[in-house]
């Protein structure tokens, strides 16, 4: 399955553009009809910009015919998460407390891809605030699996991940606190990588957990991953928590296999618990990198388990600060004044009114965990367990380059499947201490599971120390290519 | 991945009391549906008890992170008009409020 017009993926449709054999307008214009014709069963999309994304796909076109050199993104659609911020159309993130808000800015990432020529086509839906694992939990209703709409897209930047695998854009970015970019990839069958923690600037990334936040790439390829990871990277003047480091320059190199690769395989992530489809997937591609020549190391990570109690203190303590700014009183959502309210009466109903029962949940925890005579029991040792996950990850890096398995215990589940919240959270088992060691992990697609004579990608996923990147998307692209065979054998049911 | 048996009992008293302290106006069904719901996430955050923490300097940051600063330059700041077209109620140019101070008697 490739993009309207033939194109394989984003680099494919950029040469195009770029070599004159395709021009932007039409692919602009081929994007926009399959959003008319798909949009609506996948809900994939709050809010599009079609005549802006035309016009600026036609100024592409104008230069490229006035011979001006083209800049790398020149003329490509991408999506962008509902909670990242764009002074066109609305930021809501995917919330009734936010749903009339207009950014008065640009996100750095989106400043710097539009700066690389990308047409911006629209916001994407997610889990309110980023908040979940299955594109369920979004105000403007829930997104649906382009492979299956009878399931989840995953979460939480399920609006993307459905666009990009129903080429609805030729490539889109997600934020990933605890799995938001990876899990949904794995759903929807595409590559989503997050980045290390401070590669790309949070500037204008709506906060959620600000020590796990990350703006990351969610591609139909591992080499688009690696381009538009090029775009965004770099430091920022106005985010004092990004690295200071030079943008990455990854597309070059991603094709050049790694000579002598270790990959290590944590024993804890075959577990009995994942589904057996996705187990399978796993192991082929340790058989896979073993035929190219690489080593499988035995791993051992014994706090794999421990990530979900220690993510799930952290993220809502730091959820439960970030969000205490919706007050109602300098923008979002306003309850209707009573007679004899006070501020405080005024900020209680009007966050009761503006936050969705996820929200309300994980603002709820944060706040218990932080509470006097709690923080210690709770907070405290969470940070500590932190540490500790981090430590682990350090044993295992000097022991292999690249750590190998599932990105989730199960392909794509059933709306409602899991409606109770821990049942939830354990989703995120494999991705979450990614972000709390603040290291770079990518899911690319591996393979199938049959469900109901369904095809339901399996994503498996590669993590690799911090500031690795290279070597994360090189070995991501050998396994991509050795791939390629079982991934290619079908394709998602609703496609522009 | 099984959910810990041990979930802490939490009373409807101290459910409704974190919703003040978190500003949430929240109704007793409300906190009727959270309370079990809150006990099993914390239940299961019993598990960091079976990790050796001793001596686990605690880590708020990927990164052992520096001030970074800024130079002194002053840079422009976004107009007020920027600012005032989120807000939910406007009066000229100020953001209008409910009344903070009680009348004196």
């Amino acid at each position: 399955m490739t993009l309207p017009g033939g194109h394989a993926d984003l680099t494919a449709l950029r040469d195009a553009i770029a070599s004159g054999t395709a021009r932007a307008e039409e692919a602009c214009a081929a994007t926009f009809a399959g959003i008319k014709a798909h949009g609506a069963a996948l809900n994939a999309y709050h809010e599009t910009f079609e005549e802006d994304a035309l016009a600026r796909a036609r100024a592409v076109d104008a230069d490229r015919a006035a011979g001006k050199p083209l800049p790398p993104l020149a003329g490509v659609t991408i999506a962008v998460k509902d909670n990242i911020c764009t002074v066109r159309g609305h930021t809501t993130c995917s919330s009734r407390m936010l749903g009339n808000y207009r950014s008065p800015f640009d996100a750095t990432a989106v400043e710097r891809l539009e700066r690389a020529g990308a047409v911006v086509v629209g916001k994407t839906n997610l889990d309110e605030f980023a908040m979940g694992s299955s594109g369920e939990h979004c105000r403007w209703g829930r997104v649906a699996n382009p492979w299956d709409t009878g399931r989840v897209p995953g979460g939480s930047s399920a609006g993307s991940a459905a666009a990009v695998a129903a080429g609805l854009c030729a490539a889109a970015i997600g934020s990933d606190t605890g799995g938001s970019i990876r899990q949904p990839a794995a759903f929807c069958g595409i590559v989503g990588l997050k980045p290390t923690y401070g590669r790309i600037s949070r500037w204008g990334l709506v906060a959620f957990g600000s020590s796990l936040d990350q703006i990351g790439p969610m591609t139909r390829s591992v080499r688009d991953a690696a381009l538009l990871l090029d775009c965004m990277s770099g430091t920022d003047d106005r985010d004092s928590t990004v690295a200071d480091r030079p943008p990455t320059s990854l597309a070059a190199c991603v094709e050049r296999p790694l000579d002598g690769l270790r990959v290590g395989m944590p024993r804890q992530y075959m577990s009995d618990a994942n589904d057996p489809e996705v187990n399978e997937a796993v192991a082929a591609c340790a058989d896979a990198y073993r035929a190219m020549g690489a080593t499988i190391v035995d791993v051992d990570l014994p706090l794999t388990d421990v990530g979900i109690s220690t993510y799930y203190v952290i993220a809502p303590a730091e959820a439960s600060s970030n969000l205490a700014r919706y007050d109602g009183i300098r923008y979002g959502h306003r309850a209707a004044m009573r007679p004899g309210d006070d501020l405080a009466a005024l900020y209680a109903r009007s966050r009761a009114e503006g936050f969705g029962p996820e929200v309300q949940r994980r603002i709820m925890l944060g706040t218990y965990m932080l509470s006097s005579g709690y923080y210690d029991a709770f907070y405290k040792r969470a940070l500590q367990a932190r540490r500790r996950i981090k430590e682990e990850f350090d044993r295992a890096f000097a022991a292999c380059d690249v750590l190998l398995g599932p990105t989730a215990p199960t392909p794509a589940f059933a709306f409602g499947a899991n409606d109770d919240p821990l049942a939830m959270y354990m989703c995120d088992v494999y991705t979450v201490n990614t972000n709390i060691a603040g290291i770079c992990g990518l899911s690319l697609p591996a393979g199938f599971a049959s469900r109901g004579g369904k095809a339901l990608p399996i994503g498996v996923q590669l993590q690799a120390n911090a500031f690795e990147e290279e070597r994360l998307l090189r070995a991501a692209r050998m396994l991509e290519r050795a791939m390629a065979p079982r991934t290619s054998a079908n394709a998602p049911a609703v496609h522009a | 991945m099984a959910k810990e048996a041990s979930a802490p009992s939490l009373t409807a008293a101290q459910v409704a009391h974190v919703a003040r302290l978190a500003r949430l106006e929240l109704d007793p069904a409300s906190i009727e549906r959270f309370r079990p719901q809150l006990a099993a996430v914390l239940g299961n955050i019993a598990k960091l008890d079976s990790v050796d923490l001793a001596g686990a300097e605690p880590m708020a940051h990927p990164f052992e992170s520096h001030n970074r600063l800024a130079d002194d330059v002053p840079v422009e700041g976004l107009p007020i008009e920027a600012i005032l077209m989120n807000a939910p109620a406007v009066e000229g140019r100020f953001l209008a409020v409910p009344k903070v101070l009680a009348e004196e008697s």
